[in-house]
């Protein structure tokens, strides 16, 4: 796991929490309020650490030039508890996960708005950890923070801080990436480990905590699809795993590409602590969420290619196919066992929950 | 993962499921009363290894599956209250009471707080003095030992704002029920481990000289699962009828002498009524005088208001193992895990969530190549 | 029913038989257990675990037991389809 994203403790060289901390520790309805205490945070901390010419400018809205016919666009919001845990926090994971997911059509990712809701009372340096965070992330796969918001609601009315951010990039021609090319006969590749953000997560939440190592997957995906488009392989559908974990995304590519995709337990890669929470807890690791995983489905005969370009971005876990779309025109995903036998991956009706029986 | 990954050793299972090929000569039916068995059994597709004479049916053996709706609209009137925080197993939040589950009744406002363990809600209460924090212990045999150190440990600690929900049952006289009743098919039991693990035995070597059927406590991984029916079927075969103990690295015939005490001091046997099978003599446990002031009922009465039970659920036979998931005409269409009538359909253990998430809602799909 | 674990003691908090407390090793994940229950279990040894209490030592002859019986019926070139 790369250090800069991890829990934002560590300052940005040169750059210090601009909100005089005396004034101000913690913030107050009035940075939200349209007067001067909102133009101080807008310029102090948000201008300071997403500084570029766009934002700068400090218009209504941005006026971006492209190059390309094709706007990818996406938008998400973070509301993760809690806000720092092992291996990244929201500000990181406000930036990769809308990066992602315009990398997932192909897109090159190249700005981002982020819009604020914070509870008044939430420390000043709390939102500057955050704001760093989401700086060296930004910087780290080359979009700009071009546009912004900043609402301050009641304490007690929220959970300290949300982001919502949305995404733009452009899809060079030519490029057709989604469910409708999934192919019979096409290969199912993942790009390391799964589960281990959902059980991070949960490691650290009130009431189940645990002593673990464990950290996020939380990474940028950007520039492994970008090699990836560049090399000339023929990518048909890319998926990044989030909540629902490989078993949500892999049942919502069958369902809109109307086909069975059948994957083999035996190479699923599942780390053993997060096997070992997922025993106690009672949790399939199948369905936790991951925040730097993707699936790649394309042709066998490409995907030596894309392994070899995937491990290059993730040496830690070798990239595996973990299975195949089959003949069958049914939209289903199977999973073979150890046993050799199959079930049925059926979506979950919610978030699953700790279980003791 | 030690003591784990060698129970779901792919050769010892295919190993025991030969056996048992290799054992059977005519039908038997055999029940698995835990509900984690049976969870295991249909996501590992065990019932798919054995042969055709051997049918597996699934008992009553899942606590939330058996909790009445009463006690579930009662957690839910509780967590209402301003000053309650109601705290439960994950496994209870979705299951419907009358009118409605606990993540609805926290949804309308109720404080609703999923614990791993009873000791953290007692923490909850010695953290939130001003607060009444209830917990709503359920569960069999196995949980009964953790329920009562919470509830023991309050008393010690003085902390009075700490109490129970209890819906406390027992196995051994729902599987008397079970083979008393004239419709019964059951000609074996799998007993599950872990209860054992804390009550032993003992308790059930009366059923064997009563009604002559051979018990195996079986622990829960495939291994075990798979070797306990090889047990179960031998016996079968030879006319015998005993208990056997498949689950010897964790059970034997005393069980855990420490929690049975804790157990004895803090509980009482009690009859109780079961969801979907009426009430049974003996197979509850209620706080003991020592400990009812911990008792949320009585802290906390609600005014009972009709209950409501499906009446298209068949719940009462599934339980009974008189028939399966997808035989029921809900299965699947009105009932759902997003809008079930009963609890199996909702706990992971409960035999039709079970069958509706590893059978893709009932449709067999030939998945043979 | 009854979600049950086994882990290994890595070390022990308290002396009080009623307190006593473990740290659970489960793969890797370590889990404070409250050991009351088994007052036989110390450093090294594997419990079972359900809702934070060990309800069981497991027994290591009997585990192996339970595996070697197999060893001893498994013949080396028993068919196992698939």
């Amino acid at each position: 796991m790369t250090s800069n994203t991890k829990s934002g403790k560590d300052t940005i060289e040169g750059l210090q929490c601009p909100i005089p901390l005396q004034d101000y520790p913690r913030v107050l309805l009035a940075h939200g309020g349209g007067g001067r205490l909102m133009r101080q945070l807008i310029e102090k901390m948000f201008l300071a650490a997403f500084d570029n010419p766009t934002l700068k400018l400090m218009n209504d809205a941005a006026v971006l030039k492209m190059d390309s016919s094709s706007l990818a666009m996406t938008t998400d919001s973070y509301v993760v508890q809690p806000l720092f845990f092992p291996g990244g926090d929201i500000g990181s994971l406000a930036v990769f996960g809308t990066v992602n997911d315009l990398a997932m059509c192909g897109a090159e990712p190249l700005y981002l708005s982020a819009g604020f809701i914070l509870e008044e009372g939430l420390p000043m340096e709390t939102l500057w950890r955050v704001v760093q965070s989401m700086r060296t992330a930004a910087q780290r796969t080359g979009v700009q923070i071009v546009a912004g918001d900043t609402k301050v609601i009641d304490t007690g009315t929220g959970d300290g801080l949300y982001i919502n951010t949305t995404g733009v990039g452009t899809v060079k021609s030519g490029i057709n990436i989604g469910p409708a090319q999934v192919r019979q006969g096409d290969v199912v590749l993942v790009n390391g480990d799964i589960g281990r953000h959902g059980i991070a997560i949960m490691a650290v939440r009130e009431g189940l905590e645990f002593e673990t190592t464990l950290e996020s997957d939380c990474a940028p995906l950007a520039e492994v699809v970008k090699e990836l488009v560049d090399s000339g392989v023929e990518l048909h559908c890319l998926r990044d795993l989030t909540r629902g974990g490989l078993a949500a995304g892999l049942i919502e590519i069958a369902h809109s590409a109307g086909v069975h995709i059948h994957i083999s337990e035996k190479y699923i890669s599942v780390q053993e602590d997060v096997r070992g929470a997922c025993e106690i807890l009672g949790l399939d690791p199948l369905y936790v969420a991951n925040e730097g995983r993707f699936v790649v489905i394309l042709p066998e005969k490409d995907s030596d290619k894309a392994k070899a370009i995937i491990e290059k971005h993730f040496p830690a876990f070798p990239a595996r196919i973990i299975g195949k779309v089959e003949k069958e025109a049914q939209p289903v995903v199977t999973l073979e066992n150890f046993l050799g036998s199959r079930r049925v991956l059926d979506l979950p009706s919610g978030e699953q929950l700790p279980r003791i029986c | 993962m030690k003591y784990l990954d060698e129970f779901r050793d792919a050769g010892a299972a295919r190993y025991w499921a030969e056996a048992i090929k290799r054992t059977v000569t005519r039908p038997w039916t055999v029940m698995e009363v835990c509900g984690g068995q049976t969870h295991a059994i249909v996501k590992h597709g065990l019932d798919q290894l054995l042969p055709d004479e051997v049918t597996l049916v699934h008992g009553p053996g899942c606590p939330v599956c058996v909790t009445p709706v009463e006690l579930i609209d009662h957690a839910i009137a509780i967590s209402l209250q301003p000053e309650t925080i109601l705290c439960s197993f994950g496994d209870m939040m979705r299951v419907p009471g009358s009118e409605r589950d606990l993540l609805s009744a926290k949804a309308e406002g109720g404080d609703v707080r999923l614990v791993y363990s009873p000791m953290d809600a007692l923490d909850l209460a010695k953290a939130h003095p001003d607060r009444e924090v209830v917990f709503f212990a359920v569960g069999f045999e196995t949980t009964a030992p953790a329920n009562a150190m919470a509830v023991y440990q309050a008393r010690q600690q003085e902390v009075r704002n700490f109490s129970l929900l209890v819906s406390h049952v027992r196995v051994p006289p729902a599987i008397e029920s079970i083979l008393s009743s004239p419709q019964n098919q059951v000609q074996g039991f799998l007993l599950a481990g872990h209860v054992c693990t804390i009550m032993g035995w003992e308790e059930y070597e009366p059923l064997i000289e009563k009604y002559r059927i051979p018990l195996v406590v079986t622990g829960f991984e495939p291994v075990d699962i798979l070797q306990g029916v090889c047990m179960c079927v031998e016996q079968l075969e030879q006319g015998r009828a005993e208990v056997a103990n498949q689950y010897t690295r964790a059970v034997n015939r005393e069980g855990n002498r420490h929690a049975q005490e804790l157990i004895q001091q803090v509980f009482e046997i009690t009859p109780r009524l079961w969801r979907g099978m009426g009430t049974i003599t003996e197979s509850g446990l209620g706080l003991t005088p020592a400990f009812r002031d911990f008792d949320a009922a009585q802290r906390f009465p609600v005014e009972k208001g009709p209950t409501r039970n499906s009446p298209d659920c068949i719940s009462g036979d599934i339980l009974l193992g008189l028939k399966k998931p997808h035989e029921c005409p809900s299965f699947g269409t009105s009932c759902t895990p997003d809008q079930p009538l009963g609890a199996p359909m909702v706990s992971s253990e409960g035999a039709c969530a079970a069958y509706y998430r590893y059978r893709n809602n009932g449709k067999v799909y030939d998945l043979k190549h | 029913m009854c979600l049950a674990i086994p882990g290994r003691i890595e070390s022990i908090i308290g002396k009080e038989p009623m307190t006593r407390k473990g740290r659970v090793n489960f793969g890797g994940i370590v889990k404070e257990v409250f050991l009351a229950y088994v007052p036989e279990a110390g450093i090294g040894d594997y419990v079972i675990v359900h809702v934070g209490f060990a309800i069981s030592k497991i027994d290591e002859k009997e585990a192996q037991r339970t595996l070697k019986y197999l060893d001893q019926l498994e013949e080396p070139d028993d068919e196992i389809p698939g």
